[in-house]
């Protein structure tokens, strides 16, 4: 089956060396139909959105809105105008960051964890600073997930924010959403879902993962880099203040003041990247007609291979939960005595694309006693020739490295 | 980069370097004590060193690093006794030219040809920096205290 969905990007059909292309947790590579509608926009069908009157400009709006409308059907949501269109998950972390602490006050509370990307932790970290707000975190266990039996005692008449991600860019780790959508609710704090590692592996249900937020980027689901989307329930939206100032998100202004558009407008300052706002509408549509039970059980079938090779090569330890349920395949593991980058490097040489490093995430790295770790991340173009070359590769690594 | 560019980017004489690991260890009472970090990966070099006159009398490091960092260490820690500012300018320079792929004009510490290859892999000629950056930084703090 991977081997037809390879056919449908591009890049794999152009490369005439060897690649084995497992870092999709970092970007995923662009499916054929996000290039096209890229293409389309940018070389036949470029206009502003939402300003001129003209055919062309009209048509550019309508496939904007249309992008929107695809986007919301992926994650689930009924209400097109409740996605918000960002540069990505890192601005649409920020912009949570900004906008809900706004309205909090000093010794107000945020919950994180100990898994989170820089980005779902350095934006609170400043909001904090700015508002005299305290950062709690939730640990994490030695398998890489949450220790959610923690969290009733990091909770407290003040939390008013629990951000954490959906599944761990380092471990694959999924969080058990329902669990901290309950305590939120408890709590009566929002919930935040940083989903860039989510929506990859298929459209998710955001009414059912029972999150008030969500954030998402489109080069990880196989579109464009530079677009991304926020959706916030209706009500939140309608109540925040503005992040970003001026364009699209205007109602009107004089010099005595201004007013502002109402969402999704309102948190869509400036001209947005359309192209890759329509290459993601695009990338949604293509994933949402395809077959997730048989692409899912193949990554899983794939995920498992890899983590029996790894366990069974010597000097190597991996990291994250040991079974199925609870992951997806971002493998990150450890070889005593050879670097991560020493080893990217060696086997990147070999035509195997794989991240080394701390993953944007260093307080895991920290709980795990790990300066850097290297990562294998599949997706659904993934096969079996993926993970020999991956296990091959590494024999011959730690022969001459270590 | 070509195919194979690990293939002398990772020669006996960088293994090698990285595992003497000349100067590993701790100072117990350093004048300075100085961490750099590569923000790339998490790499870090804690290095102490003790001074004389604004030169460096005695270092050591501890170098959480992947073989080129290490290699480097270990070249650095080896020239850094009497080493001043103008010494690590100098050792700095050469190795900026080797790594833009020019031939140094002037040859400080020879050893630094051994990454000669690094050249052509821009992403990881921070790891080769590091630890020349860590003895730079060491002597800056070194110049700002009042005894050594």
């Amino acid at each position: 089956m991977s081997s037809t969905l390879k056919k449908a990007f591009p890049i794999f059909a152009s490369r005439t060396e060897r690649f084995h292309y497992l870092d999709s947790a970092a970007t995923g590579q662009i499916c054929a139909a996000a290039a096209a509608a890229l293409l389309g926009y940018e070389t036949t069908a470029r206009a502003n959105v939402k300003r001129g009157v003209y055919p062309l400009a009209d048509a550019a709006s309508n496939a904007f809105d249309a992008a929107r409308a695809s986007i919301a059907r992926y994650i689930g949501i009924d209400d097109a105008n409740e996605v918000i269109f960002t540069s990505g998950t890192t601005m649409g972390l920020n912009l949570l960051a900004h906008c809900l602490t706004a309205e909090l006050a000093p010794g107000d509370e945020i919950l994180l964890s100990e898994l989170e990307h820089h980005s779902n932790i350095v934006p609170w970290q400043i909001a904090a600073a700015r508002r005299s707000l305290i950062v709690r975190a939730i640990p994490v266990k030695k398998d890489g997930t949450l220790e959610l039996a923690a969290i009733e005692g990091l909770l407290s008449a003040r939390t008013r924010i629990i951000a954490v991600a959906h599944t761990s860019n380092v471990t694959g780790a999924i969080s058990d959403t329902s669990r901290i959508a309950e305590a939120a609710r408890a709590a009566g704090a929002y919930f935040v879902l940083d989903g860039a590692q989510a929506l990859p592996h298929g459209p998710v249900d955001l009414k059912r993962l029972g999150c008030d937020a969500f954030a998402a980027s489109g080069h990880k689901m196989f579109s464009a880099t530079g677009a991304g989307i926020v959706w916030m329930n209706k009500e939140l939206a309608h109540r925040l203040p503005p992040f970003l100032s001026g364009g699209e998100m205007i109602r009107t202004v004089s010099l005595k003041g201004s007013t502002y558009a109402p969402p999704p407008h309102r948190f869509e300052a400036g001209t947005p990247p359309i192209g890759a706002c329509l290459a993601m509408g695009a990338a949604a549509e293509w994933l949402a007609s395809l077959d997730w039970t048989a692409i899912e059980s193949e990554e899983r079938r794939l995920t498992r291979r890899l983590l029996d090779g790894l366990s069974a090569t010597a000097h190597t330890t991996v990291l994250g939960p040991a079974g199925f349920c609870h992951r997806r395949g971002i493998i990150s593991f450890d070889v005593d005595g050879v670097h991560p980058h020493d080893l990217c490097q060696f086997l990147g040489d070999r035509g195997i694309a794989l991240r080394g490093g701390h993953h944007c995430a260093q307080p895991l790295m920290e709980r795990f006693n790990l300066a850097a770790t290297t990562r294998a991340s599949l997706a659904l173009y993934n096969d079996d020739a993926d993970i020999d070359a991956l296990l091959e590769g590494l024999e011959s690594a730690v022969r001459l490295l270590r | 980069m070509t195919g194979m560019a690990s293939n002398s980017l990772y020669n006996q004489a960088i293994i090698e370097e990285a595992k003497a690991a000349v100067g590993s260890g701790t100072i117990e009472t350093p004048h300075v004590s100085v961490r750099c970090d590569n923000p790339l990966c998490g790499d870090r070099i804690t290095l102490e060193a003790l001074g004389n006159n604004g030169h460096l009398a005695e270092v050591a490091h501890r170098t959480r690093g992947c073989l080129l960092t290490r290699a480097a260490a270990s070249i650095a820690a080896r020239h850094a006794r009497n080493l001043d500012t103008a010494g690590i300018e100098a050792a700095l320079q050469q190795l900026d030219e080797l790594l833009s792929g020019n031939k140094p004009l002037k040859e400080v510490w020879p050893e630094l040809a051994i990454f000669r290859p690094v050249a052509s892999v821009r992403s990881r000629q921070d790891c080769v920096r590091l630890p020349l950056q860590a003895l730079s930084l060491a002597l800056a703090k070194l110049g700002k205290t009042s005894n050594p």
